[in-house]
């Protein structure tokens, strides 16, 4: 490719076509494009770190990832947390090879060089006899991000300091968000992350998989045969519990970010939930009417998945999943990362129940989510070809149907719709095609912040 | 060595061959696909565990493993989820196994734990290669640690817990079971 950044923004009208509602394979596939991501999206966006759960006492951390590279989330004896990049500033060896503990200090296993929680640089070997005491070490601390945020105790994090501040980031995402992170009554935050992320390899880009939960209402098909024998907390056939009368909805929202779940469409009484055990089922109905109580209008809206882009993607409520899909070091490999929420303050046969239903659906032994690696491994695969990738992928459905919607942020299509994927298409070219920040803002003024 | 030693050694051998074979009919039926004589292999209280792996500081392997019915596993469960899972494999629209994979398991260095007459923990290593659709191919590699049961006269499993020696897991799914 290496073209200049004037064809390069010419090509990417062509391949993210507005007007077509269309998106090139090579987008995909291409290993040029797959670099410069790196650069301009995952160096430059808010990215999920990890739950606050995970590093609750000083000395606390967590070995994460942002984009292709490893960071480590602390916990420093102030209580405050800090995301580092998982590097030694002497020889960039990785100071910290657990995925998590508690610790002092990390000192690098090849020269030394030792850091404190807050990152600082502490300890150099023969700091007086090597360096005659010249090196400056306040210089020399951990790459620290740019800027950090806890929403509901999720960690964010960007790389970029021009970036917009994580509240204006996420926007009205943040309101699909809740329904995640908020306690299953409605009251807000308090969830905690179960013990141990599960960590795979799939061999697809991880575009395939954000637009997936960034709203596919229409990929019934692929887990027919989950469907077909049942998996879902009250036994039965299906995957899900129901939710009574709702319409489903699709909503695109700023920034890329996108949504799915369901609005009921009056007050709508309990449909029977979590019906395998008899302590969860009554949980489930006292916390159905609770949250009516605390968020009013808003219950009507059950989120299912959504996407923060780029590469946070989730279901709300069953299962209640974080995925982090990190691109891992080529166009069609990616390493999925996924953690299990539940209400911290759950009684434990709720823990159980999602827990077992969780690991059921969810990951890659999960009955349901098995078929979508599968069908995301082969989609890439047969999208690299010469004739494969003259061929775009198309994002008609639902094109004329975007609506506005009182109870429901974002633009909105009813029933089954794409928009909201190829919104995450169209932010995704804006960043693509921009230099900085700035660039990217006046892009988006000219064009309008919606496709 | 006396005759009741020898005796006793026999014995001992004589049953290492029992629980071998039984393992090495039970990788059978699952690798020629005989699903369901596999489930029947499975007691009614059967629990199947994998827990996922972390790095940890020396000295801190305690927290190596995911807990059993207490944390995020990549498996933890009876024999209603895996008996659904072959039904699933068994509907033919199952699109991770369709169509099915070429699964061959290897088990080897089999050593019979403790023996308790009408129940036997033996450890194992496994060796399951996966191979689908055209070149796509994993390796699995780890231990076990199986209880088995002796029920009307058959063996079946009891338990079974699958230490598969990765951290990242190397494939894109779990489809089989190890």
């Amino acid at each position: 490719m290496a073209m200049s950044d004037a064809a390069l923004e010419q090509a990417l009208e062509r391949w993210v076509d507005h007007g077509r509602r269309t998106v090139t394979r090579s987008i995909f596939v291409d290993e040029e494009l797959y670099q410069l991501e790196q650069e301009r999206v995952f160096a430059r966006c808010w990215l999920f770190i990890g739950h606050e759960s995970q590093i609750s006492k000083p000395g606390d951390y967590f070995v994460s990832r942002m984009g292709e590279e490893s960071v480590i989330m602390t916990r420093d004896r102030q209580g405050e947390v800090h995301v580092f990049l998982n590097s030694c500033m002497h020889r960039g060896m990785r100071v910290c090879r657990y995925d998590e503990g508690n610790t002092p200090i990390f000192s690098c296993p090849y020269h030394g060089w030792s850091y404190a929680l807050d990152g600082s640089l502490v300890g150099v070997p023969y700091f007086k006899e090597a360096y005659r005491s010249e090196l400056n070490k306040s210089e020399w601390g951990l790459v620290e991000v740019a800027q950090i945020a806890n929403y509901k105790g999720t960690i964010w994090a960007t790389w970029d300091k021009a970036a917009p501040n994580f509240q204006e980031y996420m926007g009205h995402m943040l309101f699909y968000m809740d329904d995640l992170l908020d306690g299953r009554d409605g009251t807000p935050g308090g969830s905690e992350a179960y013990g141990g992320v599960q960590k795979w390899i799939t061999p697809t880009n991880w575009k395939s998989a954000a637009e997936n939960r960034a709203g596919d209402f229409y990929h019934g098909i692929s887990h027919r045969s989950v469907d077909l024998v049942g998996i879902g907390p009250s036994a039965g056939k299906g995957r899900r519990d129901g939710q009574g009368e709702t319409l489903s909805f699709n909503s695109l929202l700023d920034y890329g970010h996108a949504m799915m779940g369901s609005l009921q469409l009056g007050d709508a009484p309990w449909t029977p939930a979590l019906q395998s055990n008899k302590v969860a089922a009554e949980w489930a109905e006292h916390c159905y009417y609770e949250r009516k109580k605390n968020y009013g209008n808003r219950a009507r809206v059950l989120g299912s998945g959504g996407n923060a882009f780029p590469n946070f993607s989730f279901w709300c409520r069953q299962p209640r999943r974080i995925f982090m899909l990190h691109p891992a070091g080529e166009a069609l490999k990616s390493e999925f990362w996924s953690w299990f929420l539940v209400d911290a303050n759950a009684p434990q046969e709720v823990k159980d129940l999602m827990r077992h239903y969780s690991l059921r659906y969810s990951g890659p032994a999960g009955m349901t989510e098995q078929d979508d690696m599968e069908n995301w491994n082969h989609a890439a695969k047969a999208s690299r070809g010469v004739i494969a990738s003259r061929q775009p992928y198309n994002y008609q459905m639902g094109m004329h149907s975007m609506e506005d919607h009182p109870d429901l942020p974002g633009k909105i299509v009813f029933g089954m719709g794409e928009q909201n994927q190829f919104g995450m298409y169209a932010f995704w070219a804006d960043l693509m095609a921009s230099r900085d920040w700035d660039e990217v803002m006046a892009r988006r003024q000219s064009r309008g912040s919606l496709p | 060595m006396t005759t009741e030693q020898q005796q006793s050694a026999m014995a001992a051998m004589v049953r290492h061959h029992e629980i071998e074979q039984f393992l090495y009919y039970e990788a059978s039926l699952y690798d020629e696909r005989r699903f369901l004589e596999w489930v029947d292999l499975l007691a009614d209280d059967v629990r199947y565990f994998m827990p996922l792996i972390r790095n940890v500081k020396f000295g801190e392997h305690e927290r190596e493993e995911t807990r059993e019915m207490e944390e995020l596993n990549w498996i933890d469960e009876g024999k209603d989820t895996l008996a659904g899972r072959i039904q699933q494999i068994l509907t033919g629209v199952h699109w991770a196994e369709e169509p099915l994979s070429r699964i061959v398991h290897s088990i080897s260095n089999v050593q019979v734990v403790e023996d308790r007459g009408d129940e036997v923990d033996v450890k194992c290593n496994f060796v399951t290669y996966r191979n689908r659709v055209e070149t796509e191919t994993d390796l699995f590699v780890g231990r076990r640690e199986d209880t088995l049961r002796m029920v009307d006269g058959s063996w079946k499993i009891a338990r079974r817990k699958v230490i598969l020696a990765q951290n990242v897991l190397m494939a894109k799914n779990l489809t089989l079971l190890l």
